[in-house]
This record gives structure tokens, C-alpha cells and sequence, in this order.
């Protein structure tokens, strides 16, 4: 539980009423702002007293930057679009499932009304060394606590590791990279549009940083195109427990299949790397190849090819490939989703009798 | 001191209130500080068991997660909401009674929660599975009862027809 100590630090409060003006505001502070979207990833970094923002700009007077629109080719979620109109919308549910799917488990239905898509996508790490405001790589020192034999890193990356060992915590991302969803970055230099894996900075790149957003910078939109409506799609989340809980690891994969076969498909997994992993090798290796589990064991075993374990977290190996194995040859037959809510329906009998 | 702070004007539980708070005051600090309103209880301040939950806008959320300015304008329902004025001899709302007559209730940190995510329920699912209870009810804590005098408190109140029968029960008592 974090240390709540309730007082925040003081800071001026800016609340802008068009993107326009965030966008000015933004290149105004630089570095010395702070975005607050639903304010659940804020509101935890601000009392903890950890980050200590000169100005916060509130982004949720913004109207243009909420709701779903349904365009000529897929549709364009704002930013300050809630999670819960994500996964209630009916075209998403209709023709991108796997997104409407991978929104409705994250965190709780309260936190799923407040929090947004853009705030979900651009959240931070939750190593608790990290935001226990242990002066880490990431946090601009130069030690990792989680990556030492006694670190508690049982939470913590297999791949991608370069100093920090955190890993990203999105539920809705590798719902996007698999819908191949692209980001509306408003910069300095103007608009920028980029595939949503790429929207991410790994710690190689740069250790303070999870996402390409410089200061100044705003993510308006995410636009999702029509290329993946009404393929065959997976998602699977696995926590500690049923809800609340951030991801152990999940995935989501976007299928076309031709004949039984594999035509195109795109797969991505998260809560294994600082950054979300679009598994672009497995993607080639089982297009043209039955949908069924033998092809499914192969993407599994290459997937987690190169996987470095930590102390506590070396269960994430068979995971992810057991994971990957069901995205791949799991969607021939009922989506694990489904068999979920099976189970509750099964009680459901015993209890009308 | 107050003067520094901006108005937030509010509807809580169908009255207009106006308060002077810090804008990143948490809407549960102020409801329970500010508008004496301590229906609303705090478990674990960060979005995890729900026992702060409120209605704002018509949506169940954590109060302890919203900073006041973001309710600027909003309809808010708190616990206290539910029933009309307690007065001797009042009556309860039907999910207070449930609560009572089936043990819903025990220690009570996480029934105004409760509740409130029960009342949300029931507004968008008047009969629902135990399936949408569940799902209804996922963001709430209780250490207690283990779920199951909850999930029955909660059917029992929207089945209509054994309203009177619960609260012949809770008066039996």
C-alpha cells in the first residue's frame, strides 16, 4: 500500500479548454509541467510527494479531446476518451473486440470510468522501487534496487533490460499494436502520427523517459484502422487477482485466416519489457501455417527465445509461451474471455435452482 | 487562508453546495471534511477496495481518486443519498434493508461502497445475474463476509416481490 501522506506539494494548476491551449501552455513549462489526464497515475505520483511538478495542467476541461468517432477508415478515439466508453462503444465492440476486451479488464469499473485511453497508453512503470521514490536508473540515479539477488522482481522484464528491469504495465496497448492503432502526437514541429509499438522508448534509449513524448509534446488521438475490423482476434490478461490488479503478462493478436491458414497476423505482448512487445519474428514465422497447435507450441518456443529471468520472475517464461501458443491457435476455438465468464455461468445454474 | 481557494460548486445528493478547498483536494477529503458527509469511508486510498465509491455524473467512482476540481459541476450521490431524510420511522432504501435482513453487513467499512456500486448496478441491470453482480461489484473490498451474503443482499433487493418479505425479516429481529 502506498504511504499516503495526503498533503501535495504546491504547484499552479492550469486547466485549459482546448487542445490548442494545453498544447501552448505545454511548450510554455517544458519540462517543468506535468499532464494530468483521469489523474489516477498523477494523483499517486503527487501525494507520494515523489514528483514535484513547478505546473499541472488538467486536461479534463478539454471536450474535444473525449469520445469515439467513426470515420471512413476505423475509428478515432480522444485522448480523454474513459475507458469505459472504450469498451462499451458498439462499433468497437462490433469490429475491434479484442480492444473493447482488453479495456474492460483493466483496474476496477470505478477506476475504468475516471481513467482515460490516452492516460492508460502513457502511464508510467509500476516498480515499486521506482515509485516508492528509490533514487533508481530511472528515476535519474544509478542503481537498480529490483535487479540484485535479494531485489523483490518477481513482477519485473525478461526481455529488453538495460539498467531497469521494470516493465510496462498497459492492459490496452497490445490490444492497439495489434490493431495496428497509430498516435496523434501534437509537438512543436507540428502533428506527428506513429505506429503505437513505436510510441514507446525503451531504457537503452532513453532510461528516464517510457514514451516518445518530449516536454511540450500531447497525445490528442489514437486512430485505429479498418486494415484489422472483424478479424480474428485473443486477449488474455493473467494477475494475481481477478480485478484490480495490473497485468502479470497479457497478450492480444489480430488473426485473418484463409483456408485454415494463416494469411496475416499481428501479436503483441505486454508486462514483459519496459516496452510493450510487438513479437514481429513469431508474426512472420506462422503466416501461411495452420492455425492449430502444433504452429501454436512453434510461436511459443521462438517467442521467448532470448528471455533473461531474474531472481523471482522465471515463471514468466513458460507464460509467455503458453500465452503466445493460445494467441496463436487459440482463436480457432473459444476466446479464454469467454471461458471465464463460462464459469460464472455455471454457478449461476446452482444458483436460480 | 481559504479566501486563496477557488469555489467548487457541487450537487451532492440533490442540494447545491458551495466549497472553498485546494483543487487538488481529494472529492473524499471534501465530502467527509468539508460537507460532514462521513457515509463515505476511506480503506485503502488508492483505488483498490472501493469503500470510498460515489456516484458522480451517474458512474460509480473512487472519491478518493478524483481531485475535487475534477468534480466541478457534478452531480455527486453519496451513502447518505440514498435513503430520503432518516427520520423515525423512515424508510430505508431497498438495498439498505437487503443489506440488513441478509447479513450484507458486518463491520461496515465497505457497505456505503457497497451499496453505492449496488445502486449503480441496479440502475443499468434492475434484474441482474449473479454474473453482473460480480462484475457490478469487482472494484469492492470486503474482508468479512466473503462476497456471498452480498451478492444475495443485492438479489434480493431487486427481486421485487420479496421486498416486504425482507423487511418482515429485518423487523423480526
Amino acid at each position: 500500500m502506498a504511504i499516503i501522506r495526503d498533503v501535495m506539494p504546491a504547484f499552479d494548476l492550469l486547466q485549459p479548454s482546448s487542445a490548442a491551449d494545453a498544447q501552448k501552455l505545454l511548450q510554455e513549462h517544458g519540462s517543468d509541467a506535468w499532464i494530468m489526464a483521469g489523474g489516477l497515475d498523477s494523483f499517486d505520483w503527487l501525494k507520494d510527494r515523489i514528483k514535484k511538478p513547478k505546473v499541472l495542467v488538467d486536461l479534463s476541461g478539454i471536450d474535444e479531446l473525449k469520445g469515439i468517432r467513426v470515420t471512413g477508415d476505423g475509428v478515432e478515439i480522444g485522448a480523454m476518451t474513459t475507458l469505459t466508453e472504450v469498451a462499451e462503444h458498439p462499433e468497437i465492440r462490433k469490429n475491434y473486440s479484442v480492444l473493447s476486451q482488453a479495456v474492460s479488464v483493466v483496474a476496477s469499473p470505478q477506476i475504468r470510468n475516471q481513467g482515460t485511453l490516452g492516460g492508460n497508453v502513457s502511464q508510467d512503470v509500476r516498480c515499486w522501487y521506482y515509485r516508492g521514490g528509490w533514487p533508481c536508473y530511472r528515476a535519474g540515479g544509478n542503481i537498480c534496487y529490483a535487479d540484485t539477488p535479494v531485489g523483490r522482481n518477481r513482477e519485473h522484464a525478461i526481455f529488453g533490460a538495460d539498467r531497469c528491469v521494470a516493465v510496462h504495465p498497459s492492459d490496452s496497448v497490445p490490444a492497439l499494436i495489434a490493431l495496428d492503432a497509430k498516435f496523434v502526437v501534437q509537438t512543436s514541429k507540428g502533428e506527428k502520427t506513429v505506429d503505437a509499438e513505436n510510441y514507446y522508448i525503451g531504457p537503452d534509449l532513453d532510461i528516464t523517459r517510457i514514451n516518445m513524448l518530449q516536454p511540450g509534446d500531447l497525445l490528442t488521438a489514437i486512430r485505429i484502422p479498418s486494415t484489422w475490423a472483424g478479424a480474428t482476434f485473443y486477449f488474455e490478461k493473467v494477475r494475481d487477482r481477478n480485478v484490480w490488479d495490473f497485468p502479470l503478462m497479457n497478450v492480444a493478436s489480430a488473426i485473418v485466416l484463409s483456408g485454415g491458414a494463416i494469411s496475416r497476423i499481428r501479436l503483441a505482448v505486454n508486462a514483459v519489457s519496459p516496452r510493450p512487445m510487438r513479437l514481429k519474428n513469431v508474426e512472420d514465422a506462422v503466416v501461411g501455417k495452420p492455425a492449430d497447435a502444433s504452429t501454436g507450441e512453434m510461436a511459443g518456443k521462438l517467442a521467448v527465445q532470448g528471455a533473461v529471468p531474474l531472481q523471482f520472475n522465471a515463471y514468466k517464461i513458460p507464460l509467455m509461451r503458453n500465452l503466445v501458443k493460445r494467441a496463436v491457435c487459440g482463436v480457432a476455438g473459444q476466446q479464454a474471455y469467454g471461458a471465464l465468464t463460462g464459469d460464472l455461468d455455471t454457478q449461476e445454474v446452482a444458483w436460480n435452482s | 487562508m481559504s479566501a486563496r481557494w477557488p469555489t467548487i460548486r457541487m450537487i451532492v445528493n440533490g442540494e447545491q453546495r458551495g466549497i472553498q478547498a485546494p483543487p487538488m483536494k481529494r472529492l473524499l477529503d471534501v465530502l467527509r471534511q468539508d460537507l460532514h458527509l462521513t457515509g463515505t469511508k476511506e480503506g485503502c486510498g488508492e483505488g483498490e477496495c472501493g469503500s470510498c465509491s460515489v456516484r458522480m455524473n451517474g458512474e460509480l467512482v473512487n472519491s478518493c481518486l478524483i481531485p475535487v476540481l475534477q468534480a466541478q459541476g457534478a452531480e455527486i450521490q453519496t451513502v447518505e443519498g440514498l435513503a430520503p431524510k432518516l427520520e423515525p420511522g423512515g424508510t430505508l432504501h431497498p438495498l439498505q434493508e437487503a443489506f440488513l435482513a441478509c447479513g450484507g453487513a458486518q463491520c461496515g467499512i465497505c457497505t456505503p461502497g457497497m451499496l453505492m456500486a449496488a445502486a449503480q448496478l441496479l440502475e443499468t441491470h434492475p434484474r441482474p445475474t449473479l454474473a453482473e453482480i460480480r462484475e457490478g461489484l469487482a472494484g469492492n473490498l470486503c474482508r468479512c463476509t466473503g462476497f456471498m451474503r452480498i451478492f444475495e443482499s443485492v438479489l434480493a433487493a431487486s427481486t421485487q416481490a420479496s421486498q416486504p418479505a425482507l423487511r418482515q425479516a429485518h423487523h423480526a429481529r
